[in-house]
């Protein structure tokens, strides 16, 4: 056999498989958006019959934490001027576990909380009664030239105050208790225990027109 | 100086064929997270932040609308629109449309049917909730203000 002397191995040059293989990546790169199914949830509330009157809902202005914003994105929260919504969830917070005149039931919920957060209980009279159904309601009003980036930050910031309760409840961090699922019974059972009894009171008013387009 | 020469003359390259091999592998995990994006997107999306994001767990059970400026100013106007599925339709079509899109649905799942909003940072509150008012109308009541994350501080 006639064999050639010192041959070295015959490889093929794959160099530039690696720029063909770079173009079909960058290609799918410009092409494809990574899922992001992300957002604040929100349920409406359900239509209103034209032909009935809205229901009368007896509130107390105290159980209300009014949220105003108006269409240079300033914010009155409760009355007061704010420039920014760092400390928003926190008197949320304060408002939501007030504890000013707890019936039996709430009471009782009171009891089963956590210490941390039994501590945040005021107990004053001009703040909200508890905060079960009908007791304490964050009530966020815009106006129509309200930018919606500044609304999210203010829901968020509402969301956010009723999400550490519900972390809190359950000994997680708000971060986790979000993740939850609810998919396992054990997920779920921690989904419902952080619920319990703090139904998530967030009222969206229509927003008004003057002032706006 | 020749006497430490090499005695052989191979040419000193880095073997590069397990290259390709990484980037194919970079290429397939990029295929395989991501969608290919099923319509064009004729409104500016600028998605807003926010932190106390969730997931949502049925991709089924999504539609999507989405509120922005026109890209194409002069055929739309500058005045935010409203977008479903491919085409530009007017605030009052919403009904509509959400009962097309429940009608996509299985019986059972129609009212737990979710909108998932994807309105531009600019966008002011009025076109929204008129938006949020017609789906009120459409009895769609699930709404997911979508957002991205924001680095908590």
């Amino acid at each position: 056999m006639a064999r050639k002397k010192g041959r070295l191995t015959q490889e093929v040059n794959a160099g530039s498989m690696a720029d063909i293989a770079f173009l079909l990546l960058i290609f799918f790169l410009v092409t494809t958006t990574i899922a992001s199914d992300k957002g604040i949830l929100n349920v409406l509330p359900p239509k209103q019959d034209p032909n009935q009157p809205p229901p009368e809902i007896k509130l107390n202005e105290r159980n209300i934490f009014n949220i105003l914003v108006n269409a240079n994105d300033q914010l009155l929260v409760e009355g007061e001027y704010i420039d920014n919504t760092d400390k928003l969830s926190e008197d949320i917070k304060d408002f939501i576990l007030n504890f000013g005149a707890p019936d039996e039931e709430a009471i009782a919920l009171f009891n089963s909380l956590p210490a941390s957060l039994r501590n945040r209980a005021k107990r004053d009279p001009q703040s909200s009664d508890h905060p079960m159904t009908g007791g304490a309601v964050v009530s966020i009003k815009t106006n129509r030239g309200t930018s919606y980036e500044r609304y999210l930050e203010v829901l968020d910031q509402v969301k956010r105050a009723y999400f550490e309760i519900y972390a809190e409840r359950v000994g997680l961090t708000a971060d986790q208790y979000r993740a939850l699922s609810g998919k396992t019974p054990a997920e779920k059972e921690l989904l419902d225990r952080g619920k319990e009894g703090i139904p998530m009171a967030i009222s969206i008013a229509e927003p008004d027109k003057i002032g706006g387009i | 100086m020749s006497k430490f020469k090499k005695k052989t003359s191979t040419s000193q390259n880095i073997p590069t064929s397990a290259l390709p091999d990484i980037i194919f592998m970079l290429l397939f995990f990029f295929m395989v997270t991501t969608v290919l994006r099923e319509q064009e997107i004729l409104v500016e999306q600028k998605i807003p932040q926010a932190t106390q994001l969730q997931k949502l767990e049925k991709k089924t059970l999504i539609s999507y609308l989405y509120i922005g400026k026109p890209k194409n100013v002069a055929l739309f106007g500058t005045e935010p629109r409203v977008q479903a599925n491919d085409v530009l339709i007017n605030t009052k079509d919403i009904v509509l449309w959400v009962n097309q899109e429940k009608d996509k649905l299985s019986e059972a799942e129609r009212d737990q049917i979710t909108i998932s909003m994807k309105a531009d940072r600019e966008v002011k509150m009025g076109p929204i909730s008129d938006v949020q008012f017609e789906l009120r109308e459409a009895d769609a009541r699930k709404l997911l203000y979508a957002a991205v994350g924001k680095v908590q501080n």
